[in-house]
């Protein structure tokens, strides 16, 4: 085997994905399931952002056991208190629904001082880091404006693909990309991993990236379409095969990337980058087993007539860049 | 074949060497500095005096300095090597300077003056990356407009009995109408008339004795922005007055503010200090400045007045019966008046109206009052406990001549337009239009800050290295091609944000590492398409220009849907989202060129000119 050039799949690979769809299919939808099963059942455990709460952050000069400052807090007043460590081990994560009838302001100054009073001993000098109030009115805003950015997502990308391509490629690739952002947002409900507005903003990206796998591929269908004199299972095969090579390159590099943000970016960014790091290896899947296979199904199956050549499209074609 | 035109190199050049230029600032550490400027303009003087002032109360202190100079919009800044001596020198200075300067924490940027002269300046960071306070207040509308209308009905209860209309009720329905119940003897086109001068904005329906005033959609709007835009003033007002470098006070929607105060770590404080209340005053003038000099020099006051002071500190002697009190003023717009000269328009209550007609009637010719109570909270050290104590301060803020008989509207003439501008101001920041509550409050502390830019510049860095990494070995000089391509677009994108003053916060940082995500798609896809054409047997220079045009249409295709993702984040987001938003959206667009235009230009430069290429290293 040569050395050079480098490869990391084989050039002429031929696997007969077609051959494959319908177990591809059930296995993605079963995953499906399982995440809204998932969803329905567990729900998501939602961060500050979306509840409100209080949120207080400490540097100790001495660990302590994190039992004890439950107790206290309970103590205080504050029944459901999570106290987690971060860090180091000398730091803790505390969070805290207001005590009852603590308003805004006075909410934030009384659990920094319950905190305090919770955690800190004769010896054992503590530091407020982060100190963070949220409005329960705020977080159901930011959940409502989370949903309508996501409807606008998808009528933008079905337009888009449906004036771009056709509007079978603009169905399944919509329903792909959903596919993956219901995946990683189960797997948030499964782990019961912290649901914050910055997994927000990366399960959106993860739409982006996953649209533009499902797209490179539908791009090459199209061309193949056009070119090849085949039915269109070979043509959707051939597409997916010739292909590959990049979508695997492009989510490794990808990948990379963003686990690197994960593994030094710190724990604000840690939600962000494991729903990216998901929904990469997730997308990546899906645009190779999931896309195509929809497009032989039902209303769905393509024929060469749907992407022969019209008039508007050559001209459109011309002045691509 | 592989050609490329020579005045597209130009234009790459071009751009890599804005690029640098405007990505340089970033470069630049920021000074911790303390700056110094006037409490109020035009009474205090910042000079070289009192740069020297500063440097000696330093320098016996003990607490090094890097410079103490006299800086652009004549602040005085105060330039020291780090935090915690920062700290240490603004508690030295903020007792020892008084009230009459503003002592502020700020970071002093060092960028070299060439390139600011060019309007290069480095991204504002957010302050999860340097600390501070974040405040969302919710501005109660109903209570403001219920305010509001609850004066209108006062209003027209005046009107009807200055005009001699008899009435059996005046009440509000709901937040649509007011309904007046006319008396069986009243003339109904009298008050109708009265009611049209006194409200024009206000539509009219007489039924029988019945006459509704229907309040319309634009005027209840019109009350919640007016609300909602006195309180932002009042809050300005307030913050400018404890000495933040450079506050962020904004309205969002239309019923929330939100307050960033970078390097502020006192929350306790700020919050006092915004919930502050102030209050006005309208007072009698007893005699004129020279008789107050007088007073004040002869310790001799007369018995019914009050020696106050105006901005300038000179005593004026004010009567000590309180005639209008602030909860009486309705509103303040400035304007001009008959002859367009810049004036203050100012609306009392009914209650006010009437006193102040009562006053006028007999004072014509004398001089009125008007004088700024505020109320502000204090923390003292008293034998090592924290006492919290009040402070009132009052000052007189205009002092005009009563020209005619009036009631509750009238104007203040004989000011500059400034004048005006800032008297309207200073009346309507008495106190607050509606009531507001914290909504959202979020403290980072400085240690936090810091750290947070450390591990966002480590992440983006080892991104990189993973990324370039792999490329430089799976693709050999094509790897390369493509690494120059890479950082040319952190370079874009650096430079981009810095240009349009985008916020770097540490969702930001996430936004540049996907940002190499993308363009790696980019290059992967062209990379791809060369060695496929390679393998079709296609000769070298022809496969890497098929390349190119093969999968531009592509990477076109699948930026564009990318970019939908990051334009929806940007549109339904708030703060640092839309900052992660606004680097996502800005990566797609650099990487697009970067990969299709500056690589291919690279690409050219290389094995473009070779007559007899037999392979290439990709």
């Amino acid at each position: 085997m040569k050395i050079f050039p480098l490869t990391l799949l084989p050039n002429d690979a031929n696997v007969n994905f077609m051959k494959l769809r319908w177990v591809s299919i059930a296995v993605a939808a079963l995953i499906m399931f399982v995440a809204i099963g998932a969803m329905v059942t567990r729900n998501f455990n939602y961060a500050l952002d979306f509840t409100g709460g209080n949120l207080v952050e400490v540097h100790l000069a001495k660990p302590v056991g994190l039992d004890t400052v439950r107790e206290r807090l309970a103590a205080d007043g504050y029944d459901s208190a999570q106290v987690q460590t971060y860090g180091s081990g000398n730091e803790l994560l505390i969070r805290l629904q207001p005590r009852e009838g603590d308003s805004g302001s006075a909410a934030t100054a009384h659990a920094a001082e319950a905190v305090m009073k919770a955690v800190s001993g004769a010896d054992n000098q503590a530091k407020i880091l982060r100190n963070e109030f949220v409005g329960p009115q705020v977080g159901r805003e930011l959940a409502l404006n989370g949903l309508y950015a996501l409807l606008f997502v998808v009528v933008g990308f079905l337009i888009y693909i449906a004036f771009r391509f056709e509007w079978k490629f603009a169905v399944a690739a919509i329903i792909t990309t959903l596919h993956d952002v219901i995946v990683v947002a189960g797997w948030f409900a499964i782990s019961g991993h912290e649901f914050d507005l910055t997994v927000l903003a990366g399960i959106l990206s993860v739409m982006g990236y996953s649209i533009n796998d499902t797209i490179v591929v539908f791009d090459r269908v199209r061309e193949n379409f056009r070119s090849m004199r085949a039915d269109p299972e070979t043509v959707l095969n051939k597409s997916i095969n010739q292909t590959l090579s990049r979508t695997v390159i492009t989510s490794f590099v990808a990948f990379l990337t963003v686990f690197a943000l994960y593994l030094y970016g710190g724990g604000s960014l840690r939600g962000m980058a494991e729903s990216q790091m998901i929904g990469i290896i997730i997308g990546t899947l899906s645009s190779i087993f999931v896309a195509c296979p929809l497009l032989t199904l039902g209303l769905l199956k393509v024929s060469k007539q749907d992407l022969l050549p019209k008039a508007k499209d050559e001209a459109a074609l011309a002045r691509r860049p | 074949m592989l050609t490329f035109a020579r005045w597209k190199y130009f234009a790459i050049l071009v751009v890599l060497v804005v690029s640098v230029l405007y990505a340089l600032p970033n470069a630049y550490p920021q000074d911790p500095s303390v700056q110094i400027s006037a409490a109020r303009s035009g009474s205090t003087q910042i000079d070289a005096a009192l740069a020297k002032r500063a440097a000696d109360l330093l320098a016996q202190a003990k607490i090094p300095t890097k410079s103490v100079q006299v800086e652009d919009q004549g602040n005085l800044m105060v330039r020291l090597n780090d935090t915690e001596q920062q700290t240490r020198a603004a508690d030295l200075l903020r007792p020892q300077l008084g009230s009459d300067y503003v002592v502020a924490l700020s970071l002093a940027p060092t960028v070299p003056g060439w390139l600011e002269a060019l309007g290069a300046k480095p991204m504002p960071r957010g302050l999860d990356l340097q600390g501070g306070v974040h405040f969302v207040m919710q501005v109660d509308q109903a209570a403001a407009l219920n305010k509001r209308l609850e004066a209108y009905v006062e209003d027209v209860r005046a009107t009807l009995r200055d005009s001699a209309v008899p009435y059996t009720s005046v009440v509000r329905r709901g937040n649509e109408a007011i309904v007046a119940t006319l008396a069986g003897n009243a003339d109904a086109d009298k008050a109708q008339k009265q009611l049209r001068t006194a409200f024009p904005t206000l539509t009219q329906d007489l039924e029988g004795r019945t006459l509704t005033l229907n309040i319309p959609q634009s005027e209840l709007q019109r009350i919640s922005l007016d609300a909602i835009e006195q309180n932002l003033t009042t809050l300005r007002n307030r913050i400018n007055a404890f000495g933040v470098a450079e506050p962020v006070i904004q309205r969002q929607g239309t019923d929330r503010v939100v307050i960033q105060l970078p390097g502020l770590q006192d929350t306790a404080e700020a919050k006092r200090q915004i919930g502050a209340t102030a209050t006005l005053e309208f007072r009698a003038v007893v005699g004129d400045e020279a008789a107050a000099a007088a007073a004040v020099r002869d310790r001799n006051v007369p018995p019914e007045a009050r020696v106050y002071y105006n901005e300038a500190k000179q005593p004026l002697l004010l009567s000590k019966r309180l005639l209008v009190s602030g909860d009486q003023l309705v509103n303040a717009i400035p304007g001009n008046d008959q002859q367009g000269q810049p004036s203050v328009s100012i609306t009392l209550n009914a209650i006010g109206g009437q006193r102040m007609l009562n006053h006028t009637l007999e004072n014509v010719g004398k001089r009125l009052g008007i004088v700024y109570v505020e109320q502000i909270p204090v923390t003292e050290i008293v034998d090592g406990k924290e006492v919290r104590t009040t402070r009132t301060e009052e000052r007189v803020i205009s002092s005009s001549r009563i020209q005619g008989v009036f009631g509750k509207d009238f104007q203040t003439t004989g000011l500059s337009r400034d004048e005006a501008n800032s008297l309207a101001k200073q009346l309507k920041s008495g106190a607050l239009a509606a009531p507001m509550t914290f909504v959202e409050e979020r403290v980072v502390g400085p240690s936090l800050g810091a750290d947070n830019v450390k591990r966002g510049t480590t992440a983006v860095l080892y991104s990189f290295v993973f990324a370039l990494t792999f490329f430089l070995i799976y693709y050999r000089m094509f790897g390369l091609i493509t690494c120059l391509a890479l950082l040319l677009n952190l370079l874009m994108v650096v430079a981009l944000m810095s240009m349009i003053g985008a916020t770097m916060s540490l969702p930001g940082f996430a936004g540049l590492a996907l940002s190499v995500g993308m363009s790696v798609d980019a290059n992967v896809l062209i990379n791809e398409r060369i060695r496929e054409e390679l393998r079709a047997g296609v000769p070298p220079q022809a496969a890497i220009a098929s390349g190119y045009d093969k999968a531009s249409g592509t990477i076109f295709d699948s930026n564009m849907t990318a970019l939908l993702a990051g334009l929806a984040l940007l549109a339904f987001g708030t703060g640092p989202l839309q900052g992660f938003a606004m680097t996502m959206i800005i990566g797609i667009l650099t990487s697009v060129f970067t990969a299709v235009t500056v690589s291919r230009g690279i690409a050219t430069l290389i094995y473009g000119n070779r007559r007899k290429l037999k392979s290439i290293a990709i």
